[in-house]
């Protein structure tokens, strides 16, 4: 066991550091679930691309650094401490860039990751349907076969950044007939293709962060499966290993919450109670512990495992404590946690309401918590189904 | 950097696992809470010739040599196995405590903890009882102005104090203080009790994550088996939640006691703060096992006779001990709110952000 970086490590961090410094926007972005906040965050996605840094552990040709996952979490460390902008597509680079890596042919990583990485083509996801939530495996949406097209008939919903997306990525029934996990095709879809329609859902926040995409006979290329036909299942449990485990929530995020955290309770002190004191003590634990988990977890990858079931303690673990920082902190904030961040009196503080709507999310999406619940119940205790 | 135990501390940690497997089942603690002082001379003779009396006894004394991040390893173990011995007052705490003070009395007592002749008892001003004071042959405790004393087991008056847990041994203890007992007093005292005290928390805090991940198996083994309803009680949702719960906060334990292994055996600087927050973090695991494998039993798990409650008083007997968690959460609330530990990301090992 060695817990000290290497000098690989410092001198990324450093190199890291030095460009954030030099080019992370001194004014916030507008939220990338607007228009005008989309453009603005595609724009940053292009200059991080430019640089080499909007995705350092794909291998060069692909736009990115050629970094190990470990070097990844140092990025992330110096990205969140930068307080550089929120990443428009991460649907792309963390969960399907990671999915093409594994499934796709040479012709398609030439041809989607670069894009991904610049963010010249944004990506939303498509997994849910009006009648498949939780229960993915119900998913109707059929993509049959003609010569070379597939041709695609249904509804897809709560397809996150589907309101300023150019492609989307999900699982198709390819063979009506099928049931359940077996008949399901893993394809991409441009969102410009006829007989796509895209209907932004405005959310609990007022922003429209996802959408519904219809498809009334869409035909989309046979060249843009990923993976073979049939084998959709096992390609999306690959993206969707990755959005609970990894990649999706780096500890970072939730290191920069905590600070976050502890300095509104100082700006506060004299207003907070011991409990309160305490409680977000235990938030700041919370994000330790996941950075260790991670941390952890990387060594074991690096060293040639792989990423189970576990991913889904790591859902579990950091939406509730996400959910319960923002909780701490508009508690702390007292009256004032009710206020939007346009509010005269708010502040500067209004942000937090924003990341506490944004963080009752987290236990629905990617699988909802009570999913994740029997996965590590079945799967990781053996527990009867 | 890399978070992982190398393969000796593995291999040792399995073949610890496999004796207390045998020698350590729930009958045989049982019958060692009957033995007089609760505490199996023959059982310390045999973990001493398995080399775990001595694991952090440097070689050229008997000892194995190896470190806390290995002791954690073991200690999770015994935890597992609800083991009645004075594992962690002599081998965790005591033993490196004698080799900093060094000179005559760990010539003369390291030789004989590796050996499983000796029970060393540590006293510090966090309880007001000793553990493991009955068994000792010798006892190194603190005296009212803050020096540490080495007191022969003659010259102690022990008063055992019945507990939870028959396989926790606790007791008042009194003795005169005289300067031929002083080992050591003032900032140097204060340092190697305060060292004692880390060791012993981190010890317990080892011996939790076992009996957490115990609960877990004794109650997915039950609901397994038991049936209502027509079906296995563990396939309801209800069941495997509580469960599942319990999972989530034993995985996010255990790398923090890890840590703050390392951070013992490296002497870091936030070595306090590490092992507070490894102390909190595997006994709230170990708590929520406890509450969550009961109801997950039932009846069945209300009752001496079944052996849950082996774990179970395991669970609450080692968050009572070396520092109850009120103590350690104002350790690390003073260390991020008061002196300014550094935090936000890239903070959580040295030398990063």
């Amino acid at each position: 066991m060695d817990l000290t970086y290497g000098e690989r490590e410092n001198e990324f961090r450093a190199e890291a550091r030095a460009w954030l410094e030099a080019n992370v926007p001194r004014d916030p972005l507008a939220s990338f679930d607007t228009a005008e906040g989309a453009r603005a965050h595609r724009a940053w996605e292009k200059r991080l691309n430019a640089g080499g840094w909007a995705m350092v552990p794909w291998p060069t040709e692909y736009g990115g650094r050629g970094a190990n996952l470990l070097e990844w979490l140092v990025f992330e460390e110096e990205y969140y401490r930068a307080r550089a902008p929120k990443r428009i597509n991460q649907n792309g680079i963390f969960l399907l860039g990671p999915t093409i890596m594994e499934y796709g042919t040479p012709e398609q990583k030439a041809r989607f990751l670069p894009k991904m990485a610049s963010s010249e083509e944004v990506w939303a996801q498509g997994w849910s349907e009006p009648n498949a939530g939780s229960d993915m495996a119900a998913i109707t949406t059929t993509a049959i076969r003609d010569g070379d097209h597939y041709v695609i008939q249904g509804q897809k919903t709560w397809a996150s950044r589907g309101a300023f997306a150019d492609w989307l990525f999900g699982m198709f029934r390819t063979d009506p007939e099928s049931e359940r996990h077996r008949g399901l095709t893993f394809i991409l879809v441009p969102l410009d293709t006829p007989g796509v329609t895209v209907r932004p859902i405005a959310q609990l926040d007022g922003e429209t962060g996802f959408a519904e995409v219809f498809f009334d006979g869409a035909r989309v290329p046979v060249a843009n499966r990923l993976g073979e036909e049939g084998q959709g299942w096992s390609v999306a449990m690959s993206t969707a290993g990755f959005e609970r485990g990894l990649m999706l929530r780096s500890p970072a995020r939730f290191q920069d919450t905590a600070a976050r955290l502890v300095a509104l309770l100082r700006e506060n002190d004299a207003a907070a109670s011991d409990a309160v004191r305490d409680d977000v003590v235990r938030c700041w634990m919370g994000a330790e512990a996941y950075t260790l988990e991670t941390y952890r977890t990387v060594s074991r990858l690096l060293a040639g495992g792989k990423i189970g079931a576990e991913a889904s303690l790591n859902k579990i673990f950091w939406s509730e404590l996400d959910i319960r920082m923002h909780e701490l902190a508009l508690s702390i904030l007292g009256d004032r946690g009710e206020l939007l961040p346009e509010a005269p009196a708010a502040d500067g503080v209004g942000g937090w309401l924003d990341s506490f709507l944004f963080a009752l999310s987290g236990p629905i999406y990617a699988g909802t918590n009570e999913i994740q619940r029997n996965i590590v119940a079945e799967r990781i205790l053996g527990l009867p189904r | 950097m890399d978070f992982r135990h190398q393969d000796d501390p593995l291999l040792f940690q399995e073949t610890v696992c496999d004796f207390l497997a045998k020698e350590c089942t729930p009958e045989a603690v049982r019958a060692t809470w009957q033995a007089p002082a609760g505490r199996s001379p023959e059982l310390w003779k045999k973990l001493a010739e398995v080399g775990v009396t001595g694991l952090l006894v440097p070689e050229a004394q008997g000892g194995m040599g190896f470190d806390e991040t290995t002791l954690v390893l073991l200690l999770e173990e015994a935890g597992r196995a609800a083991l009645p011995a004075p594992l962690i007052a002599t081998a965790a705490v005591a033993a490196p405590l004698l080799g900093e003070i060094g000179g005559a009395l760990a010539e003369e007592w390291l030789p004989r903890i590796a050996a499983g002749e000796a029970v060393v008892a540590v006293g510090h001003p966090v309880s007001p009882f000793v553990e493991d004071a009955e068994s000792a042959d010798l006892l190194l405790l603190p005296s009212d102005d803050g020096a540490l004393h080495a007191v022969a087991r003659d010259e102690a008056r022990i008063t055992p104090q019945p507990a939870n847990d028959p396989g926790r041994r606790i007791a008042s203890v009194a003795f005169d203080a005289r300067p031929a007992t002083r080992v050591a007093e003032g900032a140097r005292a204060r340092t190697l009790l305060e060292a004692a005290l880390d060791r012993g928390a981190l010890g317990s805090a080892a011996s939790a994550l076992g009996v957490c991940d115990r609960l877990i198996a004794e109650a997915v083994a039950y609901t397994s088996e038991r049936k209502q309803f027509g079906k296995p009680v563990g396939s309801f949702q209800a069941v495997k939640h509580m469960l599942a719960n319990v999972k989530v906060k034993l995985e996010y334990a255990r790398p923090v006691v890890w840590r703050a292994a390392w951070s013992v055996a490296h002497g870091s600087p936030n070595r306090a703060t590490h092992v507070s927050m490894a102390k909190l973090a595997a006994s709230e695991a170990a708590a929520l096992g406890a509450k969550n494998a009961l109801q997950a039993h039932g009846a069945i798990g209300y009752t001496w006779e079944q052996d849950l409650h082996l774990w179970m008083r395991r669970a609450w007997s080692l968050e009572q001990a070396w520092g109850r968690s009120p103590f350690h959460l104002g350790r690390v609330r003073r260390a991020v709110l008061e002196d300014g530990l550094p935090i936000g990301p890239g903070t959580t090992f040295l030398g990063g952000a």
